[in-house]
């Protein structure tokens, strides 16, 4: 086979393998939930809660009774008692170490805190390797690497006497797309200087959505669904849109060209657009992955919820949640191409934008 | 809602990590591939025209090919005519040539012929002449042979009588 099929086809089967996968992983954490509770109602909101958020250890299964879950460092720094680090095992079941413990209070549920002098709940300073940390890290890894390969070959080669092999190969086309049709098209003449930015912006959220699908340990964390990675990722673009800018960007926001008793209305609204463009790319992807990621454990959890109507109607619901998961999945990979595409596309958009010449204005009045 | 606050711990490694992965593929990753691929498209690009070119001038060339061959067909037939005709014209000189040459000789052994038939003549008068002398002589038994006058004489009864002939072979 040659070695180029085999990059696509092996992720691509390994993700079709793994929605059975991720079934399991959360039949198992749920059976448990059912067990506990053998006369209550199953959880949902709580374990799909519990997947979306971020959490201090990498929760993978529970066997039995026993959760099996990666323990993660907890590095803090308390305003009283200074820095401290140590692993959230320590902390895990309502343990407490140090003082600190994980909150199941309203204001900071799931977050670690210690008490205060007067038994108040106070925050520390969280700089903890959660699990969407260490997600990020490893998928930034492989990015990395994948990318620094790549261009590795490049180097080695002579481009004009060979055909890229493995991950270049792999990798061309998509660079080359997003380079040419996204980025080229949308920034402008001189899109060179925002290539390296928004090229990281669509292989980084293009890895973390594809992450995010794989139900077992490198991914399954929801990161690309949690408001403070887009926030960052829109922030750049609102950083690369606004100090890149020229003073025709400027005039448009603070003077446009329209009548004077329009100006009054004008101004705010043009200085509140320049907000909404990252905000929409900021809460486009963070409500899609999330949406999604909480739509396959719901089709999942069906399997446990329909289980006490009865063998026949649990039994097909199985059969109906297990393939309905299975398209979803697949739906999943979809959506984690389009977001990246999306988010690069507009930012790329916005940019061009704010790079628009005066006499390129004059054309179109 | 929590869902919605962004975490500060999450907020602080996420722009670490944004950051050093961007200054990485910025700096190492992407400008080098991008690069290289409009350098190949640069290349194919380049190639394409040139086979283009090449092929206009390959066609161009044919045509002048052909032309050429033309040419020199029609060199060749011009040059053979040519040759067909300065050969004609060279036979056909040489049979002038040869005809007056012949002409001329024929002319030439004419009057050698004619010069030879007068001496001819004139040497068999002068013979004829001492032969008449001699016969006289012996007719008349005298030696007339050193008297110029009768000399003279025979002489012109033999003009007269050549005339008379050539009269009456006229």
């Amino acid at each position: 086979m040659k070695p180029w099929i085999r990059n696509i086809f092996l992720p691509v089967l390994l993700m079709l393998l793994s929605a059975p996968a991720f079934a399991a992983a959360a039949d198992t954490a749920a059976v448990n939930s059912t067990e506990k509770a053998e006369e209550e109602q199953v959880d949902v909101q709580g374990i799909i809660f519990g997947h979306i958020n971020d959490s201090y250890e990498w929760h993978i299964t529970d066997i039995g009774d026993k959760p099996v879950a990666i323990p993660l460092p907890v590095i803090i720094h308390s305003k009283t008692s200074g820095w401290h680090c140590f692993m959230s095992s320590k902390i895990a079941h309502g343990h407490e170490h140090d003082g600190f413990y994980i909150s199941t209070s309203e204001k900071y549920d799931g977050k670690i805190v210690e008490k205060g002098p007067d038994g108040e709940e106070i925050r520390p300073l969280d700089i903890s390797i959660t699990k969407n940390v260490l997600s990020l890290i490893i998928s930034s890894a492989l990015l990395v690497t994948l990318i620094l390969c790549s261009a590795r070959w490049y180097k080695k080669h002579d481009v004009l006497k060979e055909a890229p092999k493995g991950i270049a190969a792999l990798l061309e086309p998509v660079i080359e797309m997003i380079n040419d049709d996204v980025i080229k098209d949308a920034v402008g003449p001189n899109y060179a200087k925002y290539s390296p930015y928004l090229l990281t912006a669509f292989f980084f959220i293009l890895i973390n959505n594809l992450l995010g699908i794989i139900p077992i340990f490198p991914g399954g964390a929801n990161v690309t669904g949690n408001i403070a990675v887009t926030f960052v990722l829109a922030l750049c673009t609102f950083l690369a849109v606004n100090l890149t800018t020229n003073g025709h960007y400027w005039k448009e926001i603070f003077w446009p060209e329209a009548p004077m008793w329009i100006k009054p209305i004008l101004i705010p609204i043009e200085m509140f657009g320049m907000f909404t463009k990252p905000l929409s790319l900021m809460i486009r992807l963070f409500a899609n992955i999330m949406a999604g990621h909480a739509l396959i454990l719901c089709i999942v959890s069906m399997v446990f919820i329909t289980i006490k109507m009865g063998a026949i109607i649990g039994g097909s619901m199985t059969v109906v949640s297990v393939g309905f998961g299975i398209f979803m999945d697949c739906f999943e990979i979809l959506v984690a191409f389009i977001q990246a595409y999306v988010f690069t596309i507009l930012s790329a958009v916005f940019i061009g934008l704010a790079q628009e010449r005066p006499h390129a204005e004059g054309q179109k009045h | 809602m929590s869902l919605l606050i962004p975490d500060s711990g999450l907020l602080f490694w996420m722009l670490l990590i944004f950051a050093i992965v961007f200054v990485i593929l910025a700096k190492f990753g992407f400008p080098v591939i991008t690069k290289m691929i409009a350098k190949r498209r640069d290349h194919i690009n380049d190639s394409l025209r040139l086979a283009e070119e090449a092929e206009v001038k390959l066609g161009q060339m044919k045509q002048e090919h052909a032309r050429i061959i033309a040419q020199a067909r029609e060199e060749q037939n011009r040059i053979l005519k040519e040759a067909a005709q300065e050969r004609d014209n060279i036979i056909r000189q040489a049979q002038t040539q040869a005809q007056d040459e012949g002409r001329k000789i024929l002319d030439e052994a004419k009057t050698r012929i004619d010069a030879e038939k007068e001496s001819a003549l004139r040497e068999i008068r002068g013979q004829v002449a001492l032969l008449s002398v001699r016969i006289a002589e012996k007719v008349m038994r005298k030696d007339l042979s050193s008297d110029q006058a009768q000399l003279d004489l025979v002489t012109r009864m033999l003009d007269e009588a050549t005339a008379s002939k050539a009269i009456k072979n006229n």
